[in-house]
């Protein structure tokens, strides 16, 4: 096991990937975001910020979602520590 | 949706089963599928008709539905649904998915059977949907669309199991490039015994939430050895350029400015091309005609009218070519999130963006796509600020005063043309317009925004050139059915106005001088309250006549010049050039920029909002601020020049 902590995934640097721990949104968010793949146990990587610096690309399960730092606030993950983490 | 049976029990849609060898029962076969899966990219392939289709998320809002001719099935309404994730859902384009589906929308009948289709390039999610709509218990055929991409991309599946597992017929095709399509007419040939037979039970979910739906998904495909394609590479190596820091904005701002550039350098001359030809075509036509009143009307009346907007095809097509570029690769999207930072700076969802973009070509179709909104006082804003964007309507009158006004000066070594310049200012004005109106809502009638940005960015495609062209073509029979219809109606009602009184002197009828006319009288009335703007009283009324359309001036003024034995004999250019002073002719553009000249939009407001309150607004304010720009434009220019 990689030693692991919990962080929002608006903290995550641009490189950085991690398994989706829990989610704590309206429940009508979390729901449309569960659709896009957001759900606990998926890996997520952070691709790129938008040229603003915001919104930021994430990938998760083969898909590019765009979303705001204040959504990604609230969508908690484990961050993978080296290399050796996502492998989905 | 959340507690159905375990075993698919296929509830029987028809009260008696059809007799062997009389296949009656299947009449409504509904397609559906998560967004951007390609829907109606598949539906026009079976009925032959023309949804718009792009690469992005949510296009079609409302239901659909043709008879499936292109297969040979005329008997069969294919019903194509919006785009939707799951059967709870909470936006509108959702509702009615599911009304269609469960036969609960009046009007539509319940379906028979189903096509779903799927993206195969990412299986795991998009079968999330296949649970619930298996869970309605009709016939379904899954397609697994964009096959073709899947392979390219590394990507495996074996049919067989997943349709094993699913319990329900699998096929892999590709809408864009027409493979596979075979199963559907073969399904739809089964489907009809299908009905009266049991199907074969299989597992679904038993709480369809969507982390269970989730579940479920992945253990299927992982059991039809589902291998996901790999994100193409050059697909994120474009998207690290056209989402990098500094290049990504000003490769936004080369893009729009090159639209610009090109409907000048080669718009402008295929237009004056394709005036030419017609005015020589007109004048030949009129020798034809005896050489009274009739050949008046023709040529004076309506070939000068609707002649001076069919010049302006070429600007138009090449407008639509880009945005039909635009939209279909998929660099859409990548506009949205590049401009959701300016967009939440005055309180609005960067999925606005989608809607507000597509009003560059029409506002209609962009208040439509405001359905996608799920917060009401977002979508209100948005709707209310769509008409400011610089719609396609707009393009002949810009273009004209601009071509007769501006010269053509070029800097930076002739990359950089004083029009474009122009013309990229006006549309910048229409965005500031629309910038500071959501302001203001967003401050007083509307509260701050609550709902997320969620953007989905759709892998980069080539538009093809079918696509392109198909586009084009419908633009361009949009474009010359308006001047057939609504443009020549009103020029030919202004060209009547324009010549009674008529007189009977010795036997022969006498036109009355334009300035006798009543047009005249009408536009000598209204002339005190347009001339700070530097506007004649032609100009007046081609206003009052554009209120039906924007294109509507063009016509309008080229039948005034036409009639008026002053300016007969020149060009519009020329004859507003001998008409105008500089700081009216960009008075006017200025006005354009700003005013609600359109019913079709005031319609589709009164529609989308359901009152008369809103487009009634929306209508006083724009003409008042259109009027005040207007009025300052030319009182600075005329000062200034």
């Amino acid at each position: 096991m990689n030693s692991t902590k919990v962080t929002a995934l608006s903290d995550a640097k641009v490189g950085n990937t991690g398994i989706v721990e829990s989610i704590d949104l309206p429940n009508e968010v979390s729901n449309y975001l569960a659709h896009l793949g957001f759900l606990p146990g998926t890996s997520v990587e952070v691709l790129r910020r938008a040229p603003a610096g915001d919104p930021t690309v994430y990938r998760i399960d083969g898909v590019e979602v765009g979303l705001r730092s204040e959504t990604a606030r609230h969508i908690f993950l484990k961050l993978s520590s080296g290399v050796s983490g996502a492998a989905s | 949706m959340s507690c159905h049976t375990t075993v698919l029990e296929p509830i029987d849609p028809t009260p008696a089963p059809p007799a062997p060898g009389k296949k009656q029962a299947l009449r409504t076969v509904a397609l559906i599928g998560p967004p951007n899966s390609g829907k109606s990219t598949l539906f026009n392939r079976l009925t032959g008709m023309r949804q718009k289709v792009a690469n992005y998320p949510g296009v079609t809002v409302e239901h659909h539905s043709g008879r499936m001719k292109s297969i040979g099935r005329s008997d069969l309404t294919l019903i194509d649904l919006p785009g939707i994730y799951s059967l709870a859902t909470y936006s509108e384009d959702a509702r009615v998915a599911v009304e269609v589906l469960t036969g609960k929308m009046p009007g539509v009948p319940k379906p028979d059977c189903v096509l779903l289709v799927l993206d195969a390039t990412h299986m795991n999610r998009q079968l999330m949907l296949a649970a619930p709509v298996f869970s309605i218990g009709l016939p379904t055929l899954v397609l697994l669309n964009m096959s073709d991409q899947m392979e390219q991309r590394g990507g495996k599946l074996d049919t067989l199991a997943l349709a094993r597992e699913l319990g329900h017929p699998v096929a892999l095709i590709s809408a864009a490039q027409g493979t596979g399509l075979d199963v559907i007419p073969e399904f739809l040939l089964h489907a009809d015994d299908k009905l009266a037979t049991k199907l074969r039970p299989v597992q679904l979910p038993v709480l369809q939430t969507p982390s269970a739906c989730r579940t479920w998904a992945t253990q299927v495909t992982s059991r039809s050895s589902y291998q996901s394609p790999a994100t193409s590479l050059w697909s994120r190596r474009l998207d690290s350029v056209l989402l990098h820091r500094v290049a990504g904005p000003l490769i936004f701002l080369a893009v729009v400015f090159a639209v610009f550039q090109v409907v000048f350098t080669i718009g402008q001359p295929l237009s004056d091309g394709l005036g030419n030809l017609l005015t020589h075509l007109g004048a030949k036509a009129a020798l034809l005609l005896p050489d009274n009143w009739l050949r008046l009307l023709l040529r004076d009346g309506l070939w000068n009218g609707v002649q001076s907007v069919l010049v302006f095809l070429p600007q138009i097509l090449l407008l639509f070519l880009f945005i039909g570029v635009l939209e279909d690769s998929g660099y859409l999207a990548r506009a949205a999130l590049i401009a959701d930072r300016v967009m939440r700076s005055i309180g609005l969802n960067g999925k606005a963006f989608i809607p507000l973009l597509s009003a560059y070509a029409c506002a209609v179709p962009a208040i439509m796509a405001t359905r996608t909104i799920e917060n009401k006082r977002e979508r209100l804003a948005t709707i209310l600020i769509a008409p400011f964007m610089t719609c396609s309507a707009r393009l002949p009158i810009y273009t004209l005063i601009i071509a007769a006004f501006i010269p053509n000066h070029l800097f930076l070594g002739g990359i950089v043309g004083l029009r474009a310049i122009v013309m990229l200012g006006l549309y910048a004005l229409g965005f500031l317009a629309a910038l500071f109106t959501a302001k203001v809502l967003n401050s007083s009638v509307m509260k701050a925004s609550t709902a997320p940005f969620i953007l989905e960015l759709p892998q980069y495609r080539w538009p093809t050139v079918q696509g392109l062209s198909l586009r084009l073509y419908d633009r361009g029979k949009l474009f010359l059915k308006k001047a057939g219809t609504v443009i020549l109606a009103v020029t030919f009602l202004v060209w009547i106005l324009s010549v009674i009184p008529v007189h009977l002197a010795s036997g022969t009828v006498q036109f009355s001088d334009i300035t006798n006319s009543i047009i005249g009288h009408l536009g000598r009335w209204i002339e005190p309250v347009l001339r700070p703007l530097g506007f004649n009283w032609k100009i007046g009324i081609g206003l009052l006549s554009s209120i039906v359309a924007r294109e509507v001036i063009v016509g309008t003024l080229g039948t005034l010049y036409g009639v008026d034995p002053v300016t007969h004999s020149l060009g519009l250019q020329a004859a507003l050039r001998h008409d105008m002073t500089l700081g009216g002719a960009i008075a006017l553009v200025v006005f354009f920029a700003f005013a609600m000249q359109c019913t079709s939009t005031l319609a589709v407001v009164r529609r989308e909002t359901n009152s008369w309150k809103f487009p009634a607004m929306q209508f006083a304010y724009m003409t008042v601020v259109a009027y005040v720009a207007a009025l300052v434009t030319n009182q600075v220019i005329t000062r200034l020049f």
